[in-house]
């Protein structure tokens, strides 16, 4: 329990609404964490207490162990929802900049400038002011902008809003390598099919308070009704008369069910052999759109 | 890292990104240009002394020549005549003796021709009226400008950040004071700068158009005591500036939320020149905090304050720009980061979200 960053009952209202209720939440270094929940929810606001851009009205977040303060807080790479860049100033420039008002000496973040634009390939763009790039490419630069400090901790809002799948690759491996040396990363996305292929954790806001947090596989053993998938040779609609089935979907030889917990899934599937050949048979385990959907009901 | 290492870092920025900027190279090649012209120009036009074509042998042209006047000997008065209608001189003194000239009576040629009552000066003035008029009005175009032009800019730059969102990037990383000192601090330079420049070629100016040394030698006291009211009464403001920057939430707000500092900078530079006849007016004028750092050094040229007033009036000025720098600062902080629209004054006063 020594490398985690920990917010730790985190509330917070904006006049008579409260945003955040008592959030809670780890984010383990090495892991990639997505932090997903609707528009409103409270990913932001979070986000923006991590970073002591907004202060919270109680609860604190600690990193090993200790509150944050700002120096601290120098060494989290940060990414804004709101893209923010000097439109007229160059791209390489601007990365220098902010590695250097992250404490970094020049040459150090001229030279991490220089390596990160090749990674994200932007390198050919980087005497270009920000202004006159794609907002594709503006995307990259702030993502270079984020990590240029090489920071301890990884705090990204929609780091992958706006990107081609091109750039999310490039992206997201320029994050995984960050959390492979050890860094938390914490990520927050609507696009909850990208979530689920990137993350390693998770963690659901709804409404303000965290409705479900653990590693991806954790939640979705958890949250996995007996649902199976099967497909025949013929209509399929036998199904509805078997003991402890019930039907979510039928299309012909194809159908989903889910089982009563006392029911076994073998006989059901003996059942439909003796009707004829069977193609596929299997569980079906539930995606993160309806885990997220059923937590945040 | 330290607040002041952050602060230089901001400050570093902003004058790197202003030296690249075309508006601002522009602005300060156009006041030079004007520094030039109007200690130039006037010596240039001044044509030298007038020519008077005169009989070697009158008497009239030893007085001329006294008179500081260039005299050309002819031989007669019908030559004298054809080098005035030709143009090549612009009177003659023929027998009588009697000045010819083309269109005007030349006051030059007759006033060395004539006997004048002597006239004793009670207070005379060392000083040619043009300029007696232009350094003060110099004194306060300049001030209004600058801290005009550099205030303004004060504003959008606190803006762009906010606008662009940058902004949270920066408060994440450094403190909001660093921000804040190193944007002031920036500009006070760049604004100070861009004010000794125009100083140097106005010198330089005047040294190549031969100004009497006794000019320059009343315009020296007076600039040099502009200075330090110069920066005082910039940094005054500087923060308000910020301040209302970080009111709005757009480039088009700032117009609208800085018309009261606009009015504060705009006002005085009118009431001086105004009211530059007026000792009573000028006097107060140059004890208020907004308007004494033209009125004071305006007065000293004019030799009307006592060798205290200007530290007495600089002390409150300091004072005042204390005040105003808090203000100032505390209206930035508060509303730095409230991106959604634009903050009241009141709100930004009260709220102090940001932790540090």
């Amino acid at each position: 329990m020594t490398d985690v960053l920990d917010v730790d009952a985190v509330s917070r209202s904006f006049g008579d609404r409260q945003v955040l209720k008592d959030v809670s939440f780890l984010v383990t270094a090495g892991r990639m964490t997505g932090f997903v929940g609707a528009n409103g929810a409270g990913k932001t606001t979070t986000m923006r207490i991590m970073l002591g851009v907004l202060s919270a009205d109680s609860g604190q977040v600690t990193w090993r162990g200790t509150p944050l303060d700002r120096p601290t807080r120098q060494r989290f790479g940060y990414m804004p929802e709101e893209r923010g860049l000097y439109p007229k100033m160059t791209v390489s420039d601007q990365v220098v900049y902010l590695g250097q008002l992250h404490g970094m000496t020049r040459a150090d973040a001229r030279r991490n400038t220089a390596a990160l634009l090749d990674r994200l390939g932007l390198g050919e763009r980087a005497g270009d002011q920000v202004e006159k790039l794609s907002l594709g490419n503006q995307q990259r630069v702030q993502v270079a902008a984020a990590l240029v400090h090489e920071p301890e901790v990884l705090v990204l809002d929609e780091p992958f809003s706006g990107l081609d799948p091109l750039a999310v690759d490039t992206v997201l491996g320029v994050l995984r390598e960050r959390a492979a040396a050890g860094a938390p990363v914490l990520f927050s996305s609507h696009q909850l099919e990208l979530v689920e292929r990137l993350c390693d954790d998770l963690v659901i806001i709804a409404d303000g308070s965290i409705r479900a947090s653990g590693s991806r596989s954790a939640l979705r053993a958890s949250y996995a009704q007996p649902r199976f998938a099967i497909q025949v040779a013929a209509d399929a609609g036998w199904l509805r008369d078997q003991a402890g089935v019930t039907l979510v979907e039928l299309d012909g030889p194809r159908a989903v069910f889910d089982l009563a917990p006392e029911a076994d899934n073998q006989s059901v599937l003996h059942a439909a052999l003796e009707r004829g050949p069977v193609h596929s048979f299997g569980a079906v385990t539930p995606s993160l759109a309806e885990i997220f959907r059923e937590v945040t009901r | 890292m330290s607040t002041f290492a952050a602060a230089r870092l901001v400050a570093e920025r902003e004058i790197k990104v202003k030296l690249r900027d075309k508006t601002f190279l522009f602005s300060t090649a156009f006041f030079l240009l004007i520094a030039v012209a109007s200690t130039v120009l006037p010596a240039l036009l001044d044509g030298g002394p007038t020519t008077v074509a005169a009989a070697s042998s009158s008497p009239s042209a030893e007085a001329l020549r006294d008179a500081g006047l260039e005299v050309r000997a002819v031989a007669s008065d019908a030559e004298a005549e054809r080098l005035v209608r030709d143009g090549d001189v612009e009177a003659a003194v023929v027998a009588g003796p009697r000045v010819l000239a083309l269109e005007d009576a030349p006051g030059d040629v007759v006033q060395a021709l004539s006997t004048a009552p002597p006239v004793q000066l009670l207070e005379p003035s060392s000083l040619d009226p043009f300029v007696e008029f232009i350094v003060p009005f110099a004194l306060a175009f300049v001030f209004f400008m600058t801290s005009f032009a550099f205030g303004l800019q004060i504003a959008q730059s606190v803006t762009e950040e906010k606008q662009s969102r940058i902004v949270e990037i920066l408060v994440s990383s450094v403190p909001v004071r660093a921000l804040l000192t190193g944007k002031v601090a920036a500009m006070t330079l760049l604004a100070f700068g861009q004010i000794a420049l125009i100083a140097v070629v106005s010198y330089v100016g005047m040294q190549i158009a031969e100004v009497d040394a006794g000019v320059v030698g009343q315009i020296g006291p007076a600039i040099a005591w502009f200075l330090p009211f110069f920066v005082l009464g910039f940094v005054m403001l500087a923060t308000l500036w910020a301040g209302v920057g970080a009111l709005a939430a757009r480039q088009e707000d700032v117009g609208g939320v800085s018309t009261p500092l606009q009015m504060a900078v705009m006002i005085p530079f009118f009431a001086v020149v105004f009211l530059s006849d007026n000792a009573t007016a000028m006097k107060v004028l140059s004890y208020l905090p907004l308007s004494s750092p033209v009125a004071m050094p305006i007065r000293l040229f004019n030799d009307e304050a006592a060798g205290w007033e200007p530290i007495a009036s600089l002390a409150l000025l300091t004072v005042a720009a204390v005040i105003f720098l808090a203000v100032g600062a505390r209206i930035y902080e508060g509303s730095l980061l409230r991106t959604n629209g634009r903050t009241p004054v009141s709100i930004a006063w009260r709220s102090r979200a940001l932790v540090d």
